[in-house]
């Protein structure tokens, strides 16, 4: 009797790394807290938390008690429910990308290769798409549950500057598609260590740039953290939350963050290829090893870039905003891609005199 | 108009140019600013290890003085609380019996003497107007409390300790 | 019983579970939820029938951006009990009585497509939903219409952006 026909050691293999992968995006997450509070205090030349332990390598984790502690309210008017289920919706979206990047090539453990992705997809860039578009509903749902009219508010100014976004950010990878001919993250990254071929920086600087411009919106990243403007537009879509469920948006927004850095890694600047090194010379295992080390090196100056941005740039006006998304950067993706279309075709079909 | 100064500059507003419009280049420049900042110096004093250097001039919390034989220098004339400005300072004066000559210096001394440091605000002004060299102000904070009773501050707060008799909480005074 | 059936089952519940709910609760926001379920349902059955871009394209079109504007609007008009309007009773017997009709014709229809007697669903073996199988046949043998319905979909951008400035 086979119920159940799966390769149970997959299976497992599987399960282990999708554990290994959520478990340390949160601590990565966690540790993104304290580093945007250590670089904020940086560049404002002051030396930022260091009390909780050595260098305040413990703060997080203060962070997190303290949050923890606190206490619970729900507002009497709210929609239970739903306002428990919001932010689980925006932890949920959050860590469900992580599941196609592939965080680094194979491992050999235990005479079997081990891949270091948990899906590779051949519709891994839609898949991410699709992720993120379901985002918007653990902010649209906080916001309304709370039964609060700056709550709603705040949740539409960010769920439509989310679905803004997400087009001029579908626009600007459809330029990147065109050259890479897949849409599978595992191929483009194995194009990109290919010696012949270099980053695809190098041939989409300007499909980048937009890229990394939605995908500060997209996070609700200063420039564009409209949705939880706090001092302006008093707070944001949380404003009724407290304790664990405000902690779990904070918290799935730098995991947003996270994982965004780790996009971009890896459709632009090569994934888990260490630059000037063959890897295929070393021991798989080693190689594997470079691999992830490299990308999370990528992923740290990403990060590092986005506290950067937040702590030099004010945020727009709303209709700027707006104006930005639709008016400059959609156009400029369109171009783009049209100049990109152009120039494959001629690639493809050279012009005989 | 007549500009003020020689700096004055006429607001510009002519309409973006497009690159100006992407706010790119700008936005880089700001980065640049801020980036430099990482190299700067940071001018915070980690406090409770380190502490700032009192300026010369510091007036800090009261000390009443005694004389070199240890016998308070007070006489309980009122100057110093006619002069204080808040209305900080209080006391009740006694006149000295003769076994207590060991203590007081002049036959009048004071018998209560409180500052409610809440209202005092550190002017100085108790340390000119004594005539006897009684009141000084201090290199030192006034410790927080979490009642307001506890900052009315009488004598046994004040004294400076005996040079004979309380020699080490003396030397704890002067921090040594 | 293989794992894709049971899948199959699980999925097919929850659609129909969910559909019911769309249409029976009170609150239109859940009827929303509910039907972003249902979309997700309908992802899974693609998937199984290793349709990889429609799944995901149900997703993103569907869930992520239309059902998006859909809770724009009921949480705007804030539908709730009180609010809504007492439905007539003749509405309500119209109403039953042309959902019945759809329903009969959809019945027989079923009944009588001869294609599908006899056939059974092919679990991962078929290459059509395959993203390049898919564009391949998009832009040889269904060219026209899909222009056509791209020119469709261009008309109705331009009459919204009309309707909008008025």
């Amino acid at each position: 009797m086979n119920i159940l026909v799966i390769d149970w050691l997959i299976f497992a293999e599987k399960l282990v790394l999708i554990a290994v992968i959520i478990f340390s995006s949160l601590g990565v997450a966690l540790y993104t807290t304290f580093a945007e509070r250590k670089v904020a205090a940086i560049l404002q030349d002051r030396p930022g938390p260091n009390r909780a332990g050595p260098f305040g390598l413990l703060q997080p984790l203060a962070d997190g008690v303290k949050l923890f502690t606190k206490e619970e309210i729900i507002p009497n008017a709210a929609n239970k429910f739903l306002f428990i289920l919001g932010p689980g919706l925006a932890m949920t979206a959050a860590l469900m990308t992580c599941a196609v990047v592939p965080w680094g090539n194979k491992l050999e453990l235990f005479g079997r290769t081990i891949a270091l992705q948990i899906a590779d997809i051949n519709i891994g860039i839609l898949y991410v798409f699709a992720v993120v578009s379901m985002g918007v509903y653990g902010i649209m749902i906080g916001g309304w549950a709370s039964n609060n009219k700056f709550s709603l508010m705040a949740a539409l100014r960010g769920a439509s500057q989310a679905i803004s976004y997400e087009l001029a950010m579908g626009m600007s990878l459809i330029s990147l598609l065109f050259l890479t001919g897949s849409l599978s993250l595992k191929t483009i990254v194995e194009q990109q260590i290919n010696n012949s071929h270099f980053w695809n920086i190098i041939y989409q600087p300007v499909g980048f740039i937009i890229f990394f411009i939605c995908a500060l919106a997209e996070c609700n990243r200063t420039p564009f953290d409209l949705p939880e403007a706090e001092n302006e537009l008093n707070f944001g879509y949380h404003q009724e939350y407290s304790s664990m469920k405000l902690g779990f948006y904070l918290f799935s927004e730098y995991i947003n963050m996270f994982i965004s850095s780790a996009i971009m890694a890896t459709m632009f600047f090569g994934g888990y290829d260490m630059p000037f090194v063959d890897e295929s010379k070393f021991d798989p295992n080693i190689a594997a090893i470079i691999g992830i080390v490299a990308l999370m090196v990528k992923v740290v100056i990403f990060i590092f870039v986005f506290m950067w941005i937040r702590w030099t740039i004010p945020r727009f006006r709303y209709d700027q905003l707006m104006d930005l998304g639709w008016k400059k950067l959609l156009p400029l993706a369109l171009a783009n891609m049209l100049i990109t279309a152009f120039f494959i075709l001629l690639q493809s079909n050279p012009i005989k005199f | 108009m007549q500009s003020l100064t020689s700096r004055a500059k006429a607001v510009e507003r002519s309409p973006m140019t497009f690159l100006e419009q992407l706010y790119l280049w700008n936005i880089l420049k700001g980065m640049f600013i801020t980036f430099l900042h990482i190299f700067k110096k940071q001018p915070t004093i980690r406090y409770p290890e380190q502490k700032r250097e009192f300026s010369r001039v510091f007036r800090g919390l009261h000390v009443l003085n005694r004389d070199s034989e240890g016998r308070e220098n007070c006489t309980a004339c009122g100057l110093c609380a006619v002069a204080c400005p808040a209305e900080a300072i209080t006391m009740e004066a006694a006149e000295r019996l003769d076994s207590e000559k060991h203590l007081y210096r002049e036959e009048k001394y004071a018998a209560k003497y409180e500052i409610n440091m809440l209202r005092c605000i550190f002017c100085g002004l108790c340390e000119e107007a004594c005539p006897k060299d009684a009141i000084y102000l201090s290199e030192t904070f006034t410790p927080a409390d979490f009642a307001r009773k506890n900052f009315i501050y009488n004598k046994s707060d004040l004294l400076i300790p005996h040079r004979i008799n309380q020699a080490e909480e003396l030397s704890a005074a002067k921090g040594l | 019983m293989a794992a894709t059936q049971i899948i199959f089952w699980f999925l097919s519940v929850l659609a129909l579970v969910s559909a019911l709910m769309v249409i029976l609760s009170k609150s239109p926001v859940y009827s929303v939820l509910w039907l972003i379920a249902l979309f997700f349902a309908i992802s899974g059955h693609y998937i199984l029938l290793n349709a990889q871009f429609l799944a995901i394209v149900n997703m993103i079109v569907y869930a992520g951006a239309i059902m998006v504007l859909f809770l724009f609007v009921i949480m705007l008009m804030n539908l709730n009990n009180e609010t809504e309007p007492q439905k007539n009773l003749w509405i309500q017997l119209t109403g039953a009585i042309s959902g019945g009709c759809l329903l009969m014709l959809l019945i027989s229809l079923i009944k009588q497509a001869t294609e599908i007697h006899g056939k059974r669903l092919i679990f991962e073996n078929g290459t059509i939903g395959l993203i390049e199988n898919l564009g391949k046949s998009l832009f040889n043998e269904f060219v026209i219409p899909f222009e056509i319905s791209s020119v469709l979909f261009l008309s109705a951008m331009v009459g919204a952006v009309v309707i909008g400035k008025k």
